[in-house]
C-alpha cells in the first residue's frame, strides 16, 4: 500500500460556506427552541408527566449511540489490523467526537435545569447509570482525542495501536452504559431487558457506519477527491451486516419478551395495536431502516452509489424510528401498578399515554445533528483528517491496474 | 508632556470602592437573606429536637382501601393545599403528589378506591438512578428530592414504579415556605416532612380522619407500640408491586 497523504480541504467555495451557514441557521433555530422551553417551561413541549423523555431524547440517544459506532472504522484498522480502513481512521475518530458532542448538547439543553450542568459534573451518585454515563462520555472525549493525536502526530504513531484498543474497549463500555439506561428500568414493561445493552452496541455499529459513509461520500464528492470502489463496497457490505444484525437483535428482544406472559400487553402494543408506534416500528424501523437498505446493499443496486447513499439515509431514519418506538413507545404503554385490575385516575393511570412532538423538541434535536456536522465540516478545513485520495490504486494492496 | 499624565482621581477610586462594595452586597445579600428566612422559619413554627432524622424511626402509612370512599378526594385536596401544589388547568403537565385511583378487578368486577402517592421505598429506584444524588432517602425512610441539586433529567420518573413523581413544567408562584419547589425540577410526596419533624401527622391522614373515614394511619413502623405497627401485625396488608421487593413505607389493606 502506498503512503497515505492527508490534507485539509480548501473550504473556500461558496458551497462550503453555504453548508456552514445552513448548519449555523439550524443551530440558531435550535437555540431559540431551547430558550423557549427553558423560559416558559417544558409545558410548551410535547412532554408531560407521563411521557417524560420526548423527541430530544430520541435524537440525543441516537447521536450518542451513533458516535460510538462511528469510531468503529478506526477500530477495525488499529484493533483488528485491517490496513484498508487505516486511511479512514482520522475521520472516524473525528466523527465520533462531533456526534457525541451533538448528542450531549441536545441531552443537556433538554434538562429541566441545564444551568446546573456543573452540579451534574460535581455531584455523583455512583449507583446511577446516568452518573456512570457522564463519566463515560467525558472519558470518551479524552481517549478519542488522545487516539486522534497518536494518529495525527508522527512521533506518536507508535502508540496509536494502544490508544485504538483503549478507545475500542471504552466505546463498548459506553454503549453498554447507554443501553443499560433503559435495560435496568425494572418498573417499566417496555424496558427491563438486559439484552438492550448489546442491542444498543449493534445499533451503534449500524448507525455510526451509515453516518460515516454519508459524510465520507459528501466530503469526497464535494471536494472532487477520489473514493474508490474497493473502500466503498467494503463499507457498504459491512453496513449490510450491521443492519441485519440489528434486525436479529430486535427479533431476539421481542421473542424473549413474548415468552413471558406478563409482557404480552406491551408487546402487543408495540407490534400489533399501538397505532402510530406499531406503524413506526414496522414501517420505520423494520422496513425502511432494515429491509429496504438490505435489498439495496446486497443486490445489483449496491453498485449504484446514489442508491447506496439512499440506503444509508434510510438506515439513519430507521434508527431514529427505532429510538422513537423504544423511548416514547416504551413510555406510552402504561405502568402496571395492579396486575389483573382495570385502573382509572386523574393522573392517566392505565391509559395509553399521548404524546405529540412539538416544534421546539424537533428543532432542538435537529440542532444536535447540525452541530455535529458543522463541527466536522469545520474540522476538515483546519486540519488534515481526510486522505488526499481513496482511489483503489492508493488504498487496495491487491489492486491491479488494468 | 505633563498634561498627558493622568492625575490621580480620588473620585474614581471612591467610585470603584463603592461599586465593589455594592457588588459584593448584591452577591451575598440574597444568600444571607435566604439563610435567615430559612432559619427564622424553623425557629418560629417548627419544633425540632436538634437530632435530625433518625434511623430509629421509619415513617410510614397504612391505607385501608375498604374505608376509602370512591367519591371522596379530601386527602388529595389537603395534600395539595398543604404543600402549595396548584394547577394551571393543564392536566397532562400539572403536578400531582397524590391521586385517587379506582380499581376494578377484571375477573370478579370488585371495585376499590384508594390514594396512591410516593410509597417511600426502603430501596427506592428513584434514589438508585438519580445521577446527582438529589433523590435521597432520609434516615427515617422519607424519600425526598433535594431541589438544589436536581438537574431535571427525569430519570427518577422513568424508574419509579408508582408514577409518583411530577416534573414542574412551568413557573411556580405562591409556594409554601415549608415546601420549596421550582420549575425544571422533579417533586413528589414528602410525607409532609415538615409536619413529621414537628411531631405532627400528614395532611392526607388528617383530612381523611376529619372526613370520618379514618382510612389512613400514619406512624412509626419501627415502634412496635405505634398504631400502624399494631394494625400491620394484626391484619393482612399489601404493598403495591410487592414483586419488586422495594419494602415500601406505604402499605395497603383491601387491595
Amino acid at each position: 500500500m502506498k503512503h497515505v497523504t492527508y490534507t485539509s480541504i480548501e473550504g473556500d467555495s461558496l458551497g462550503y460556506w453555504a453548508l456552514l451557514a445552513i448548519f449555523g441557521a439550524i443551530m440558531g433555530l435550535a437555540g431559540i427552541a431551547f430558550y423557549m422551553m427553558e423560559h416558559h417551561g417544558h409545558y410548551i413541549s410535547g412532554m408531560n408527566n407521563q411521557i417524560v423523555w420526548g423527541t430530544p431524547h430520541v435524537f440525543a440517544v441516537f447521536l450518542i449511540v451513533a458516535a460510538s459506532g462511528a469510531l468503529n472504522v478506526a477500530s477495525i484498522a488499529s484493533v483488528f489490523g485491517k490496513p484498508m480502513y487505516k486511511p479512514l481512521s482520522r475521520l472516524s475518530a473525528l466523527l465520533a467526537l462531533t456526534l457525541l458532542a451533538g448528542g450531549l448538547a441536545v441531552l443537556v439543553l433538554d434538562l429541566g435545569r441545564p444551568d446546573r450542568l456543573i452540579v451534574a459534573m460535581t455531584n455523583y451518585n455512583f449507583k446511577s447509570i446516568f452518573a456512570w454515563n457522564i463519566i463515560l462520555y467525558n472519558g470518551f472525549f479524552v481517549i478519542v482525542a488522545i487516539y486522534l493525536w497518536t494518529m495525527m502526530e508522527r512521533r506518536m504513531n507508535k502508540h496509536s495501536h494502544k490508544a485504538g484498543v483503549s478507545a475500542f474497549i471504552w466505546r463498548l463500555i459506553l454503549t453498554t452504559g447507554t443501553g443499560s439506561i433503559f435495560g435496568f428500568l425494572v418498573a417499566r414493561q417496555g424496558y427491563d431487558a438486559a439484552i438492550m445493552a448489546p442491542m444498543f452496541i449493534i445499533m451503534s455499529f449500524s448507525y455510526g457506519l451509515a453516518i460515516f459513509m454519508l459524510v465520507l461520500m459528501a466530503a469526497y464528492g464535494w471536494t472532487g477527491r477520489q473514493l474508490g470502489d474497493a473502500v466503498f463496497h467494503r463499507l457498504k457490505n459491512l453496513l449490510g451486516v450491521f443492519v441485519a444484525a440489528v434486525l436479529y437483535f430486535l427479533l431476539a428482544y421481542h421473542l424473549t419478551n413474548l415468552y413471558a406472559t406478563e409482557h404480552h400487553g406491551v408487546e402487543a402494543f408495540i407490534l400489533m395495536n399501538g397505532g402510530i408506534y406499531t406503524q413506526i416500528f414496522w414501517l420505520g424501523a423494520v422496513v425502511i431502516g432494515g429491509l429496504i437498505p438490505l435489498a439495496i446493499f446486497y443486490s445489483p443496486m449496491g453498485k449504484n452509489r446514489t442508491l447506496v447513499a439512499l440506503g444509508a439515509i434510510l438506515v439513519v431514519l430507521g434508527g431514529l424510528a427505532l429510538m422513537y418506538t423504544i423511548i416514547i413507545g416504551g413510555q406510552a404503554y402504561p405502568l402496571i401498578l395492579f396486575p389483573g385490575k382495570e385502573i382509572t385516575s386523574s393522573f392517566y393511570d392505565g391509559v395509553i399515554n399521548s404524546y405529540t412532538p412539538s416544534i421546539y423538541e424537533i428543532g432542538l434535536g435537529i440542532g444536535g445533528i447540525a452541530l455535529a456536522l458543522a463541527a466536522v465540516t469545520f474540522a476538515i478545513k483546519i486540519m488534515p483528517f481526510l486522505p488526499a485520495s481513496l482511489a483503489d490504486s492508493d488504498v487496495d494492496p491487491h489492486h491491479k491496474t488494468a | 508632556m505633563s498634561s498627558n499624565v493622568k492625575k490621580h482621581d480620588p473620585n474614581r477610586r471612591e467610585f470603584l470602592g463603592k461599586a465593589t462594595g455594592a457588588a459584593a452586597t448584591v452577591a451575598i445579600a440574597p444568600g444571607v437573606m435566604l439563610y435567615s428566612v430559612a432559619h427564622a422559619h424553623v425557629g418560629e413554627s417548627v419544633k425540632i429536637d436538634g437530632k435530625g432524622a433518625s434511623s430509629e424511626n421509619r415513617w410510614g402509612m397504612l391505607i385501608d382501601a375498604n374505608k376509602c370512599a370512591s367519591d371522596c378526594n379530601d386527602c388529595v385536596t389537603a395534600c395539595h393545599t398543604e404543600n402549595g401544589v396548584g394547577t394551571n388547568d393543564r392536566p397532562l403537565t400539572d403536578p400531582q403528589w397524590i391521586r385517587k385511583v379506582d380499581l376494578k378487578d377484571n375477573q370478579t368486577g370488585k371495585t376499590t378506591s384508594l390514594p396512591v402517592m410516593c410509597q417511600h421505598c426502603e430501596t427506592p429506584p428513584c434514589v438508585d438512578v438519580c445521577p446527582t444524588g438529589a433523590s435521597m432517602k432520609r434516615a427515617d425512610g422519607i424519600v425526598l428530592v433535594d431541589k438544589h441539586i436536581c438537574i431535571g433529567c427525569r430519570y427518577c420518573m422513568m424508574a419509579c414504579p408508582y408514577k409518583a413523581r411530577s416534573f414542574i413544567h412551568e413557573t411556580i408562584t405562591d409556594q409554601k415556605e415549608h415546601a420549596p419547589r421550582g420549575k425544571g425540577t422533579v417533586e413528589s410526596c414528602t410525607m409532609c416532612v415538615h409536619r413529621v419533624d414537628a411531631g405532627r401527622t400528614t395532611a392526607c391522614a388528617e383530612a381523611c380522619s376529619k372526613a370520618g373515614h379514618n382510612a389512613i394511619v400514619f406512624g412509626n413502623l419501627n415502634d412496635p407500640n405505634s398504631e400502624i405497627s399494631k394494625q400491620l401485625r394484626e391484619y393482612n396488608s399489601a404493598q403495591i408491586r410487592a414483586d419488586l421487593g422495594l419494602n415500601t413505607g406505604v402499605r395497603y389493606r383491601g387491595i
